[in-house]
């Protein structure tokens, strides 16, 4: 009946308005899910977006706290944005995540009780190699075999979770846990702690990691060689191979990318907001940054308002739950549309629906 | 239509009084849970409390939730956004909000704290728990008398004391119907994950278990019972519907009595911060209903051990005792003190395997 026929001069200014139309949508089909639930649709979508930053009595707290939710999600999504503009499906973030908070968790807590302020930098570096080496694994096996990397850096995950599982059960349980599966807290051991720089702002370490590789990403994909290629890998495989581009080096450079500031968003979750590594420590970061490395269209500055989006949607997400004493599910629901619109929104600017003519036999 | 009424209506509210706070002289109560309301076990039995107290106090109180709350910074930021928001009394049910309840309450000194399961407390933190070991001592009885193939399946979350406690008072009281019972543990390092607690019931099951217990909140191990013909408890609620053939009895939690007399407490204004643990006698820990597979001999003994746990004539944890690697933890006639039970890391003689470390 219906056919998909590719615009030829998608407009620039729909491309741009795409995630605004998208959050605008959400907000309309949102509404109605509240509505449909007993609430009012107004108050909810209110209390959703407004209250968080503007709220008399919440807003001083919350939002800083947007901040330190959104830090994480930016600086993976960032990482992913490389690849996913070459072709090339990271979807294991979140193993990559978790291993590098494992990693440099391990190291920080190797020191323990010794202070100094090299060890904050190296659990840093640690993490980050943590990660970059959980990524060399789907890289290797891509170059190596043509292995999917999709599969290979998905299962990756489970296997992190696991790993994770049993490092604290094992040797970095806490001995003054109560036999829980939980390391020692990093807020107790000052030269490990990623705590707030200062008071009630919600800026640690990671959060200024998190701005700074937003204006190194901007950089790299607009005026440095490396975005070019990235991005003719990613456009026309043939004609970056005639330029010289090695798709094989890409492979490597850009798992290694997502991995290295995934393992970095790990290690500066794990020492600061989360506070200790734990089966609870991974609560899904790497899967839900794919969704901010879209809805930011895969730019950097794109990335970082969609990742302050995206904490602002489990924020206010929070507040409506108690507030409206709306459950839980409606919450995850209403953050599975933006992703829906967002897309759909997608492929109505690139292509347009025609009907299709009847065949001539 | 009545959605266009709904939609009308409150457009009309955002737009007139945004955010004009209700009756201010009403008592708010907010409460985290750590699974969905809909768990039917852990969190359903909170949420089953949270409405006790609508109703005994009706319109003196307010109530809200958030559900699935991890057991992370998030539980912290939750609560801070209650308390903001006037909330006067928080509960807090799971253990491992411990610390953040602690953060919190450090910076709201007005607000009243009630943290489950936990044993850290301050001027406006109190804790509660039930003595929920006191339904496993009913439960074994009736497994250790019911277990064909002496093998009982035990579906255990955390290696904390709380739930190696469940698992010694289950033991003691089977072992003493029946010498040759055995106790296959897994571990699932969950409260609350019906995937993994399915599959961990399956195996129990492939290992020779015809009955199984469970320290998780969900009822999957019940309904898997179910399928496969076999025996199981209900576990936090009665869980009834979940293995109408397979449940035997359930061990479940009444926390809408004691929270209601919280609640009160801070409207009269004299709530203290107090550590409370409540066993079968005040009702904070029920034994459901005897299915009718429990033969007859076996129900009345099993009620005169309610009975005597209740009129406190009988103590879950009585010598001659010892620890698993054959050392004499409680002479004969013995009770264990509740220092012990709270830190209990250890399990009885008889037990195999080893308590994770």
């Amino acid at each position: 009946m219906f056919k998909l026929e590719r615009r030829p001069n998608p407009s620039k200014a729909m491309v741009i308005m795409t995630p605004i139309l998208a959050v605008v949508l959400t907000m309309i089909a949102g509404g109605i899910l509240f509505a449909i639930l007993g609430k009012n649709p107004f108050e909810a979508i209110r209390i959703i977006f407004w209250d968080p930053l503007f709220n008399d009595t919440v807003a001083s707290y919350t939002r800083p706290q947007l901040l330190i939710k959104a830090s994480p999600l930016i600086m993976i999504a960032l990482g992913l944005s490389f690849g996913y503009r070459a072709n090339i499906w990271n979807i294991g973030a979140e193993g990559q995540f978790i291993m590098g908070a494992v990693a440099g968790g391990a190291v920080g807590l190797a020191f323990y009780p010794t202070e100094s302020v090299l060890i904050f930098p190296l659990m840093v570096l640690a993490g980050a190699v943590g990660g970059f080496l959980w990524a060399m694994i789907p890289a290797f096996l891509k170059i190596k075999f043509n292995a999917n990397e999709i599969l290979v850096s998905l299962m990756l995950v489970y296997v992190a979770i696991n790993f994770l599982g049993a490092m604290v059960t094992g040797p970095l349980r806490s001995p003054v846990g109560m036999n829980f599966p939980v390391s020692r807290n990093f807020n107790e051991y000052p030269s490990a702690y990623n705590g707030e720089m200062i008071a009630n702002t919600g800026l640690h370490m990671g959060v200024l990691v998190t701005l700074a590789a937003v204006i190194v990403a901007y950089i790299l994909l607009k005026h440095h060689i490396f975005g070019f290629q990235v991005r003719t890998a990613g456009q026309s495989p043939r004609a970056a191979k005639f330029s010289g581009v090695n798709p094989n080096i890409t492979i490597a450079i850009c798992l290694g990318i997502s991995g290295g500031l995934a393992g970095m968003a790990g290690l500066f979750e794990v020492t600061g907001p989360a506070g200790k590594l734990s089966t609870n420590f991974p609560l899904g970061y790497g899967f839900t940054a794919i969704i901010v490395a879209f809805l930011g269209r895969l730019n950097p500055i794109g990335i970082l308002f969609a990742g302050l989006l995206m904490a602002l949607t489990y924020i206010g997400g929070e507040l409506a739950q108690f507030q409206l004493s709306v459950p839980a599910a409606s919450i995850q629901v209403f953050q599975g549309m933006l992703l829906f619109f967002m897309l759909a929104v997608d492929i109505l600017v690139s292509f347009r629906i025609r009907l299709a003519s009847r065949e001539v036999a | 239509m009545k959605l266009l009424k709904t939609i009308l209506a409150g457009a009309a509210i955002a737009v007139g009084l945004t955010g004009a706070a209700s009756a201010a002289d009403k008592l708010k109560v907010g409460f985290i849970y750590v699974g969905p309301t809909g768990d039917f076990g852990w969190s359903y039995e909170h949420d089953q409390g949270r409405m006790a107290i609508e109703e005994a106090l009706g319109d003196k109180v307010e109530t809200t939730y958030v559900e699935s709350v991890p057991e992370s910074a998030d539980s912290e930021r939750v609560m801070t956004q209650m308390a903001l928001s006037g909330t006067n009394l928080i509960f807090a049910t799971s253990f491992n909000y411990m610390d953040h309840v602690m953060n919190v309450a450090k910076k709201f000194p007005n607000v009243k704290f009630e943290h489950a399961t936990g044993f850290k407390r301050s001027a406006n933190v109190s804790t509660y728990s039930a003595r929920f070991y006191e339904g496993r001592t009913v439960i074994g009885h009736i497994a250790g008398n019911m277990t064909e193939t002496n093998t009982i399946g035990y579906i255990a979350s955390y290696p904390i004391p709380e739930v190696i406690r469940g698992i010694n008072a289950a033991y003691i009281a089977a072992k003493k119907v029946n010498p040759d019972v055995k106790l296959k543990i897994v571990w699932v390092f969950s409260w609350f994950d019906p995937g993994k607690e399915a599959d961990a019931a399956t195996a129990l099951i492939a290992q020779g278990a015809d009955i199984i217990m469970q320290h998780t909140d969900s009822p999957a191990a019940m309904t898997i019972a179910e399928e496969k013909g076999i025996y199981a408890f209900g576990q936090a609620s009665d869980m009834i519907q979940f293995g109408p053939n397979a449940r035997l009895s359930s061990i479940i939690d009444n926390w809408g009595p004691y929270y209601v007399a919280r609640a009160q407490a801070v409207i009269d204004g004299t709530w203290a911060s107090t550590d409370t643990w409540d066993g079968i006698a005040p009702g904070m820990v029920e034994i459901g209903d005897f299915s009718d597979k429990i033969p007859a001999d076996v129900q009345t003994s099993a009620n005169a051990i309610k009975d005597a746990l209740s009129a406190g004539t009988m103590h879950s944890f009585t010598g001659p005792l010892n620890k698993q690697d054959g050392s004499v933890w409680l002479k004969d006639g013995e009770t264990a003190d509740d220092g012990t039970l709270a830190g209990m890391n250890f399990y009885v003689e008889g037990i195999e395997g080893e308590v994770p470390q």
